[in-house]
């Protein structure tokens, strides 16, 4: 799990451009969205696609998203949940 | 004063104005499922001109090149908009106008783009083909203002005419069907899986649209017969400042362009007698549309959506739509807004239920885009024999 | 009829970046457009993180915007609606619509990217500059073959004298497919003359300046 979080900071950090930001920086159990990064609904349909191109996991309702994108953390289990 | 001189529309229900609004009496929707794998890897709901009769029509004016369906498009709708105008397109004082958003965008594919040259791709070049084609004198003006390309189009056109430098604009708003538009709406999961339903309280999304519309404005009327005229009154542009693809939250963006357009038209609320919307089917913009409309206090006025009919035609939008508003005007009528079954918005608007008819001389035609922007253009029927 | 006033400029040629007809900022050791325009934005001190998230045509517009814009506080002299944008530019968005068509190419690698769909429209540029100064006024963007001054002269001048316009940003940003070729100059349009300069917006000091400018670039 330990691993699966770090890379999915790197990927965070890649697909959003945070360019100003290390991975360290995002905190495993924070909101993502909201104050924190600043990030907006563009970033979170990003996000979308990240889980479909690099784990197979297709989200087609961008509503469930919300509770998978809370914070990296829940991102981490939804994918160790839900990869094949 | 800045008059209209001739149109026509290409869409999904027909190659004229009038086989338009004869679909749209009939209550025809041109919105249909489509398993062309080469659009998208799975069937959705789309609008597109039927290629058969475009071929056919195009094989009718005997095309000395080859030219793209952007660009066949473009010449068939300013073809036909002509001939019911007094215009002369090959003089110097007529300008030609090009609105969309992505033009000869088929062209990124490079077997598609082998039979042309290579500039073709940009929207100058594909529109000084158009313009060579009509022996028109003059280098043409494009705007790409993504989905108020055609209304600014009619704005900057009015402004170009009463600067005096030109008597006649011909604009031209078109886009054409393309697996680059679907793939990215479906990115924003912003299409909907069925035809799309604006302003209701069941809307999903968008229906992506192919169209093509031609407006001729002239300020030069003397040619103008009927009973009456229809006067470009006003039209204005703003930005939302808010996001490059959500709508403000408040609709002050759009209201300050109702506002803007209403001032410079000279007209009060009272006077306004019909809203022709930009009503794509998202929540978010509908909602928008809504409150800029409330805003302006104009909550109670007949409101429609074309959108039900032939989807989003991007560029093409606000020029098609524009036409459909004139025809409301001249015909005294207000069409139903298609795909409306129960009020989905937090503004009581009047979403028009049925075809009616009703003394009408003032149409407000709304747009919004991408890039947080918003266009209103006023036009006035004007009775000949007063 | 009324007097218009160029009150500012600010452009980008090459790493060539201007603010009223003096250079300052100009290193040599970038390759490419991304290093350059990065650099620039870090030694500009910008501060605007969704700066990374834009594409390079719209990093080019809001830079160019960033530099000529600085210090005139715009938005006390005038209200949001006041202030208009009007931009020219050749390519549209062509570089990132390849970036676009090459994500769904592919369909066994087909995975298209909002962020870069969203800047498929040359517009996006004006939007960001719009959010960042919080603008709310007339906006279009006009797609040209080449920099040709006298659209923006005789739109513009439109817009100024005629309603709700007070102020306007008016400019050439260009971004070609190959993203080798790229150059923006943009100016503020005003009615008050604060600069007591007496430059008149006019098509040939437009083009004058422009001129100036790929000179110094080019030599």
């Amino acid at each position: 799990m330990g691993e699966l979080i770090n890379k999915l900071k790197h990927e965070i950090i890649e697909v959003l451009n945070l360019e100003d930001l290390e991975p360290d920086e995002i905190e495993t159990g924070a909101p993502l969205f909201g104050e924190g990064l600043g990030l907006d609904s563009i970033d979170a349909l990003e996000l979308i696609v990240l889980l479909e191109k690099n784990y197979g996991i297709k989200i087609d309702d961008p509503k469930k998203g919300k509770d998978v994108f809370y914070s990296v953390q829940t991102m981490a289990e939804f994918i160790e949940k839900n990869r094949a | 004063m800045v008059f209209l001189a001739g149109d026509n529309i290409i869409s999904a229900l027909g190659f004229s104005t009038s086989e338009n609004v004869g679909k749209i009496i009939r209550g025809y929707c041109g919105i249909n499922v489509s398993d062309d794998a080469r659009l998208y890897p799975e069937p959705l709901y789309i609008s597109c001109v039927e290629t058969r009769i475009l071929e056919n029509e195009i094989s009718k004016i005997h095309l000395q090149k080859e030219y793209t369906r952007f660009e066949k498009l473009a010449i068939l709708s300013i073809s036909d908009a002509l001939q019911r105008s007094q215009i002369e397109i090959g003089h110097q004082n007529t300008l030609i106008i090009i609105s969309t958003t992505k033009g000869n965008i088929n062209l990124l594919d490079k077997t598609q783009a082998a039979k042309y040259d290579k500039q073709r791709i940009h929207l100058w070049s594909a529109a000084q083909e158009i313009q060579r084609y009509f022996k028109n004198p003059n280098t043409p003006l494009v705007v790409s203002n993504a989905c108020i390309s055609g209304l600014m189009a009619v704005i900057v056109a009015r402004r170009l005419l009463k600067t005096g430098k030109y008597s006649n604009v011909v604009i031209t708003g078109v886009d054409i069907m393309s697996e680059f538009i679907i793939s990215g709406f479906q990115s924003f999961q912003a299409i909907s899986p069925e035809p799309c339903k604006p302003f209701d309280l069941n809307r999903s999304g968008i229906t992506v649209g192919e169209g093509a519309g031609t407006i001729i404005l002239t300020s030069k009327p003397t040619g103008l017969n009927g009973d009456h005229r229809i006067c470009i009154s006003g039209g204005a542009s703003s930005n939302d400042a808010n996001h490059i693809s959500g709508p403000s939250r408040t609709g002050d963006g759009l209201y300050f362009a109702i506002k803007h357009a209403m001032q410079e038209a000279g007209v009060g609320k009272d006077e306004i007698d019909y809203i022709s919307a930009h009503g794509t089917g998202t929540d978010f913009n509908d909602e928008m549309e809504a409150k800029a409309i409330a805003w302006a206090s104009l909550e109670n006025k007949p409101v429609n959506s074309y959108k039900g009919y032939f989807g989003h035609t991007m560029g093409a939008a606000g020029v098609i739509e524009s036409i459909l508003g004139i025809q409301s005007l001249i015909r005294n009528e207000l069409f139903p807004s298609m795909g409306f079954e129960k009020l989905g918005v937090s503004e009581d608007l009047n979403i028009i239920r049925e075809r009616k008819h009703i003394p009408l001389s003032y149409c407000l035609k709304l747009g919004s885009g991408f890039g947080g922007c918003n266009a209103a253009v006023v036009y006035r029927k004007e009775s000949m024999n007063q | 009829m009324e007097k218009i006033f160029i009150t500012g400029s600010g452009s980008i040629v090459g790493t060539n970046i201007c603010t009223d007809g003096k250079c300052g900022f100009n290193p040599q050791d970038f390759p490419d457009f991304t290093g350059f325009i990065k650099a620039a934005y870090k030694h500009f001190k910008i501060g605007f993180p969704k700066f990374y998230k834009m594409d390079n045509l719209s990093k080019l517009a809001f830079l160019t915007s960033e530099i000529l814009l600085r210090d005139r506080k715009l938005t006390e002299r005038y209200k949001p609606e006041e202030t208009g944008i009007v931009l020219l530019n050749s390519s549209s968005t062509l570089e990132t619509d390849d970036k676009h068509y090459h994500s769904i190419r592919d369909r066994s690698n087909y995975f298209p990217s909002p962020a870069v769909f969203v800047y498929t429209l040359p517009n996006i540029m004006i939007g960001e500059i719009s959010i960042r100064n919080r603008i709310m006024g007339e906006n279009v963007v006009f797609i040209s073959e080449e920099y040709k001054p006298e659209i923006l002269y005789e739109y513009v001048t439109f817009l100024m004298t005629n309603g709700h316009v007070n102020a306007c940003i008016a400019g050439w940003v260009e971004y070609g497919r190959s993203g080798k070729d790229y150059e923006s100059v943009m100016y503020l349009v005003e009615k008050v003359d604060f600069t007591n300069l007496n430059i008149k917006f006019e098509t040939s000091y437009l083009e004058k300046h422009y001129c100036d400018l790929k000179a110094k670039h080019y030599g």
